[in-house]
């Protein structure tokens, strides 16, 4: 270890352990090391995606069809206020625990962790679309399915990938815990501290902690890219509304 | 009257939850089972987690909230301050739990101290948020109003815009008291205990599983309506203009 990192105690000890390989707890197998870093990341970026993926894939086209009719606002609310509630740890190992062990059956558990946040949001934003907006387009014959598709969806879209972003975020932080699966993503250090030691503990938490900015960086990135130009004209002018974190505030209505 | 149909239902239910006590729970953990036999016996390892969880809970809504209304009023006095206060609480809020947990551990030790730090910084983005949106969202009329009349900037703010931003900060502290539970979930890595800490001891049993997930979403529930009625207490106007 160099004395740099030597100074900076057991923070030090882990940085070394992401990038040197060093002998287990036991002694017995080589941990730690690039390499291994990267495997666990990789696992753990495939489970996040794919987790999030078909989150969206679910919840979009439920929140845009909820939010188009604009009926069962409770529906929409409430799973949300439900989603919440419900802890994720309790319900990872609930699935396990019923369905075994496995990559599927994780991503499942994370897929039902990452559907509320984006319903709510995709329902929430479609709902904030100006309603003069969509009388417009109605007055200009398009039919519902274009009006929810070329005027809503658009509109929403910000506050749709903010709802996707939250739930990106949340599902990397939880796939934490997916090793109680077998599954071996950069939770394995964090649950295996007699194999990997407090380094390889720490050091796998610091590299969830960048993941997780990454990640939140990356759909921040996204989510302005896909502001409509009339939304940023709209919004500059207003005072802290121009960032769009989390959900828009003005319209977050996230409990009745 | 539609009730009592249920009730022979009811009664052949405890039969057979008595009846099948004796031995089936001895046998639950390991036929890897759900029955309420176990839990009834074991009840009583699952008070004291219970206890841990319900003070990870409350003291750091509490702490939170003090922090976070005090960030936003602020915020709110001095405007040009929101967007950076919003960016710091919301990139609190995105590092992952479990994480925060750990890496705080090297620096302030083990226990409950390290898990109150982790769950207030969670609450943060959530109060401060709803506050700021509450504030932002009293009439202009009203504060016009009550300018005219001659009130200073301080009374204006306790006696006008606070109060009528009430249900949105209430909404805030709410969704704060369910997510807070949740993440109290894992404070466990904090050393904190915790109902996580039991599900984490046994996560393969079911019995284990399903009793401490359930006692924690009932937590929840509990602490919400308990906001509800705390906002029933304080806005009374609000329910004037319902009915």
């Amino acid at each position: 270890m160099t004395p740099v990192f030597a100074a900076l105690g057991p923070f030090g000890d882990a940085i070394d352990f992401i990038f040197q390989q060093r002998e287990s707890q036991a002694g017995t197998v080589k941990v730690g090391g690039l390499g291994e870093i990267w495997e666990l990341s990789w696992t753990h970026i495939q489970l996040s995606v794919a987790a999030t993926v078909i989150a969206t894939l679910i919840a979009l086209p439920l929140g845009l069809w909820l939010g188009h009719i604009g009926r069962y606002q409770f529906l929409a609310t409430s799973t949300s206020n439900i989603g919440r509630a419900v802890p994720a740890l309790g319900l990872i190992v609930f699935f396990i625990a019923f369905l075994g062990v496995g990559f599927v059956n994780v991503c499942l558990a994370l897929v039902l962790l990452a559907i509320p946040p984006i319903i709510t949001n995709t329902y929430v934003g479609i709902r904030g679309v100006d309603r003069e907006t969509v009388d417009a387009a109605r007055g200009n014959g398009l039919t519902g399915m274009q009006i929810a598709g070329r005027v809503e969806l658009p509109l929403a879209l910000p506050t749709i990938m903010g709802g996707i972003r939250i739930a990106l975020v949340s599902v990397i932080a939880t796939a934490t815990v997916a090793p109680l699966a077998n599954v071996d993503t950069l939770g394995r250090p964090i649950v295996s501290p007699n194999v990997y030691g407090t380094a390889g503990q720490l050091a796998a938490c610091i590299v969830v902690a960048l993941l997780t900015f990454a990640a939140d960086a990356l759909l921040a990135a996204v989510q302005r890219a896909v502001t409509p130009r009339g939304i940023k004209i709209q919004a500059n002018p207003g005072r802290s509304r121009g960032r769009l974190s989390l959900s828009s505030p003005k319209r977050s209505v996230q409990s009745t | 009257m539609l009730g009592l149909s249920y009730v022979p239902v009811l009664a052949q239910l405890g039969e057979d939850f008595f009846q099948n006590r004796e031995g089936a729970a001895e046998k639950c953990p390991g036929n890897n089972g759900l029955c309420l036999g176990w839990i009834a016996d074991n009840f009583g390892d699952y008070v004291d987690p219970l206890w841990e969880h319900v003070l990870l809970s409350i003291v750091p809504l509490a702490i939170g909230f003090l922090i976070a209304t005090g960030l936003a009023l602020f915020a709110h006095r001095y405007r040009i301050l929101a967007p950076f206060f919003l960016f710091f609480v919301g990139t609190l809020f995105t590092i992952p739990s479990i994480a925060f947990y750990l890496i705080l551990l090297n620096i302030t030790g083990r226990g409950f101290t390290t898990a109150v730090v982790v769950l207030t910084a969670y609450t943060q983005v959530l109060i401060y948020r709803n506050v700021m949106t509450g504030l932002q969202e009293v009439p202009r009329e009203a504060v016009d109003v009550a300018e005219g009349m001659g009130l200073t900037r301080r009374q204006i703010l306790w006696r006008v815009e606070f109060p009528l931003a009430l249900p949105a900060i209430f909404a805030g502290l709410r969704i704060a008291a369910s997510s807070t539970v949740g993440i109290a979930g894992f404070a466990f890595f904090a050393g904190a205990g915790g109902l996580g800490g039991e599900i984490f001891a046994d996560p393969a049993f079911k019995g284990n599983v399903v009793t401490a997930s359930v006692l924690m979403i009932l937590l929840a529930a509990v602490l919400e309506l308990i906001v509800l009625t705390i906002q029933r207490v304080c806005t009374p106007w609000e329910r004037a203009v319902a009915s």
